[in-house]
This record gives structure tokens, sequence and C-alpha cells, in this order.
């Protein structure tokens, strides 16, 4: 029962980190650029829901969409203002473009709020409810059925609308996308804007149950990276599965062997997926 | 020379130091069908991709209906009622065939109008209707290259660009093709065919541009080139002047 307790945290968790990496993966599918500063957009939603919750009374029902529409807003204002014209750049240039916007937002969040850990309060969303021996903390379970349900909505927007394949068309083949009419600047501003609003999401989720600090952004960040080789790069089914798969990986490590070693464990186990399937999980040889 | 849908003039097309184009021109009418011939390498797909807006022209003009549209990029050139069936098809292979198809209606902003293209265009290349919920990247050859004409159709153009239609097909896939191609003239659309298989082309077309190493060396009517000997050197890519670099 308890085991079952650990595979079931793992899972609510790594529904969330398939969120956030589905953003990811979907900007590197657009236009094979890296955003280093992926978790750093995740610690920016937690803040967001953190100020939303403290200074203006808003619960989560109104601060998850507000970290989503300020998080898309935020993307799509990196992607005119710094991306754009980075990707003109040397490989070097696109690297430094994203990872200095990421120091940028880590230390300008550290000089307005220091290090200090803050929090939500733990029973936001209600008491932890036991159901059939399992510990159920409302916050959890609804973040990671929200995050799930996000991370499949994100998938049939880009293979079930017009839209979607409008976008998939400029990730594909930007010239083809053209030939047919389409535009692909905005496209991939819509990428980098979607991109950022699952990070919205995810962040203001997580917050309901993970402390928030400025370099929090660091860890999730390799986790989304991880999330994103493993599952095969621009596959949001893959981030999916992935993501699910370190939640659980993750959460068991902690069990077994203690809290300290569960990032030392998904990253081996990474390696070891990556020696024998480079091409991740889900990606196409 | 007023009335010409699409007028290339002295067209050049450098990329860097090389040169794809250096002297090309050509004049496309109304309800005409229009063959560019010209061996490999001579610059047909320069020329091609220059009119839709692809690569950006160094020198000359592209005039469709008079006004200048050189150096516009293609996603705006398609929506004033040019397509092109490019060079290796260029499909979205990880989508359906409906779903390129979809996407070649772009232009038009429309959802009805697409609609009723869709299934316009369905009737015309019914093979894409069998395969219309496969993804485009399981398509055979010809297959592929009907939806890359099917897709250009999506936007109803009034000018439909093809580069080498008949590029790496069986001939009797080829054969099928042109019959297809035959239809659309019937029907009254224009077309700007560039070819290497000269009988083809010119079998189809009213008129025709032979160009060699970027420069335009012969034009005239589609029999009149049939006979021409300088057509076969060029079909041949043997003799004729080396263009100067
Ligand atoms: N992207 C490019 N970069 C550099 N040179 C190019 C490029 N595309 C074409 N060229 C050069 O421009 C010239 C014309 O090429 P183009 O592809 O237009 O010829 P083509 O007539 O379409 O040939 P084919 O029958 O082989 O398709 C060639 O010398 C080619 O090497
Ligand atoms: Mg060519």
């Amino acid at each position: 029962m308890i085991l079952a307790q650990v595979v079931l945290n793992g899972f609510l968790v790594g529904a969330v980190y398939a969120l956030f990496s589905s953003g990811l993966t979907l900007i590197w599918g657009m236009m094979n650029v890296v955003n280093f500063a992926h978790g750093d957009f995740v610690m920016i939603a937690m803040y967001v829901a953190f100020i939303a919750f403290t200074a203006l009374h808003l619960g989560p029902e109104f601060f998850v969409p507000l970290a989503a529409m300020m998080l898309f807003l935020l993307g799509v204002v990196v992607y005119y203002g710094l991306v754009r014209h980075v990707m003109r750049g040397p490989i070097l240039a696109q690297i430094l473009g994203t990872f200095g916007l990421a120091l940028v937002l880590r230390y300008a969040t550290l000089w307005i709020f220091s290090a200090n850990f803050l929090s939500l309060p733990e029973n936001l969303l209600g008491e932890v409810q036991t159901v059939a021996g399992l510990r159920l903390e409302p916050s959890r379970v609804v973040a990671g059925i929200a995050a799930l349900i996000l991370t499949i909505g994100l998938h049939l927007l880009l293979t079930r609308t017009a839209l979607g394949s409008r976008l998939l068309a400029v990730a594909e083949d930007r010239n083809a996308a053209m030939l047919v009419g389409i535009r692909p600047d905005p496209m991939q501003a819509l990428a980098w804007g979607l991109g950022a609003a699952c990070t919205g999401v995810a962040g203001a989720l997580i917050a309901l149950f993970f402390y928030i600090t400025p370099t929090v952004g660091e860890s999730l960040a390799l986790i989304a990276f991880v999330v994103v080789c493993l599952g095969g790069f621009g596959s949001v089914p893959g981030a999916l599965v992935a993501g699910l798969t370190i939640g659980i990986i993750e959460s068991l490590t902690s069990f077994w062997i203690g809290p300290a070693f569960k990032d030392v464990v998904v990253f081996i186990l990474f390696l070891a997926v990556l020696w024998f399937r480079p091409q991740g999980l889900l990606g196409k040889a | 020379m007023t009335d010409a849908l699409l007028s290339v003039r002295n067209l050049e097309v450098r990329y860097g130091d090389l040169v794809g184009v250096s002297d090309v021109s050509l004049e496309v009418r109304k309800g005409e069908v229009v063959a560019l011939l010209g061996s490999n390498g001579a610059g047909k797909t320069t020329v091609l991709n220059a009119i839709i807006g692809l690569v950006r022209p160094t020198a000359g003009q592209v005039l469709w209906e008079g006004a200048s549209i050189a150096g516009q990029p293609a996603f705006a050139v398609v929506g004033r009622g040019l397509a092109l069936a490019p060079e290796g098809w260029r499909l979205f292979v990880n989508q359906t065939v409906e779903q390129n198809l979809r996407l070649g209606a772009t232009p038009l902003g429309n959802r009805k109008r697409e609609a009723e293209l869709l299934e316009k265009v369905f009737a015309f290349l019914p093979k894409l209707k069998e395969r219309r919920r496969q993804a485009a990247g399981t398509l055979s050859g010809g297959e592929r290259q009907m939806l890359a004409v099917g897709r250009a159709l999506m936007s109803a153009p009034r000018l439909l660009l093809l580069d080498e239609p008949s590029l790496g097909l069986a001939p009797a896939i080829v054969e099928m093709m042109y019959e297809k191609l035959q239809v659309l003239r019937d029907e009254g659309l224009t077309l700007l065919i560039a070819e290497q298989s000269v009988e083809l082309a010119l079998d189809i077309a009213d008129r025709g541009y032979v160009i060699q190493t970027g420069r335009s060396v012969l034009e005239g009517p589609a029999d009149e080139l049939a006979r021409s000997p300088e057509v076969q050197r060029a079909y041949l890519g043997i003799g004729g002047d080396e263009a100067p670099a």
C-alpha cells in the first residue's frame, strides 16, 4: 500500500513535469532552439501564483489562468525581443541568448524577493483525504490531474486543429509552410507563447505543494531537459510518457534510497536510456 | 506584352558567390501553358523559386499582373493567386493527406471555400481521397506528386507553377500526371511547367522557353521548339555557350 502511495505521488508530480516539458519540446520542435530559461519560466509562474494569492487574495481558479496568460505574454515578448534576433546568429549566440535570459530572470527574482523559501498554505484546496488507504493531498491531486488534461489538450490542439496543423507545418518545413501561405513569424511567436504558457500553468500548479525560491528553476530545468531527451525532441506524447516516468522514478528513489539521490538516479537512468535509444523512448529512429 | 499575367525580365539570382541564373526573361499570358526547359542545373528551379518568393532575385523584375512581386516572401506571393508544386514535393510528411491539402488553402482564409475546394481536389485526384487519413510520409512517389499538385490547387491559384512534375516517377505514373495536367489546361488554368523531359512538356504547352546555364537562349511556340535542333542540344546539356560567371 505504501508503494502504491509512492507511485501515485510520483505520477501526480510527473504529470506537472510532463506539462512544462511539453512546452520545452514544443519550442524545440518549432525552431530547434533550446530554451535554457525554461525552468526559470516555471519559477516566475510560481511567484506569480504566490503574489496573486498573498497580495490579491486570488484562489487557484484565478491564479492558474493568470499565470498562464502572463507567461504566454512573456514567451511572445521573449520571442520577438530576443529569440528572433539571436536565431540569425551563430549557435553560441542562441545558447547565450536564452541562458542569459535565465540568469536575468533568476537574479532579478533574487533581488526582489531574496533567497527566502516561500510557500502557499498547505491546505489551500482542503484537507488531506484518505481513500482506500491512499493519502490524497488535494493540491497534488488537482495539480496532477489538471496538468495531465492540459498536456493531452496541447497534443490535441497540435494534431487536431487547423491552427496546430499550421504550427506543425512551420516546425516541419519553414519554406514549405511559406509556400502554402503561412507567415512563420507569428507561428513561432505563438509556439513560444504556448510553450511558456505551459510553464505558467505548471508553475502555478506546482506552487500549490512545492517550495518557492529563485533558484528552483535549476532543478526543474534539468528535469525538463531529461524529459524532452527521453520523450524524443519535439514530441508531446513522448514528453507525457517520459514526464510521468521520471516523476514515478524520482518518487521511488526518494522512498527506497533517500530524497538526496533522486536527481542522481534520474540522471543515470537518462544516460542508460540514451545509451540504448539515442532518439529517446518514443522518438523515431 | 501588357496582357501578361506573369512577366519575368532579366532575372538574376545569386546564391552567395554562386550564380543560380544570370539572365532569364519569360512571360505567361492568361490561359496559356508555358514550358520552361533546361537541362540539369540550368536554373529552372531557381526561376520558379524566385517567382514564388522562396529566393530573392538579385536583379531583374518579376511582375504579376503588371505589379512587382520581386523579393516578396512566398506567403505574400501565394496570397495573390500563384501556387507552386515544388521540386521534391516538400510535403508535411508527419501530417495527413487531408491536413496537407487543407494547409494549401491557407491563403484563402475561408473554411467554406476550403471545404469546397477539398471536395473538388478529391474528385480530381481520387487516390488522395482514399488516402486522406494517411500520413503524407506513407505515400508512394506518384501519390506524393499528386498531393503536391493538389495542395497547390487548394489555394485556387490563377497560375500554377510546376517544378518537374515527372521527376523520379515511373513512366506510367508520369503519363497519368500529364493527363491530369491536360485536364487542368482544358479547364482554363494557366500553367508554367519546368521540365527536363522536353517531349512531355512541349506536348502539353502552347509556348516554351529554353534556358541554359542560367540564361534564356530560345523561345517560341511549342511545336516549333519541338522541331528545333537547339532544343535537343539544350536538353542533352551539350554544346551552347558557357555562361560567364
Ligand atoms: N541553394 C543553392 N545554393 C547554391 N547554389 C544553388 C542553390 N540552388 C541551386 N544552385 C545552383 O544554381 C544553379 C541552378 O540550379 P537549379 O536547381 O535552379 O537548376 P534546375 O534547372 O532546377 O536543375 P534540375 O533539373 O537539376 O532540377 C546550379 O548551378 C545550382 O548548383
Ligand atoms: Mg530543379
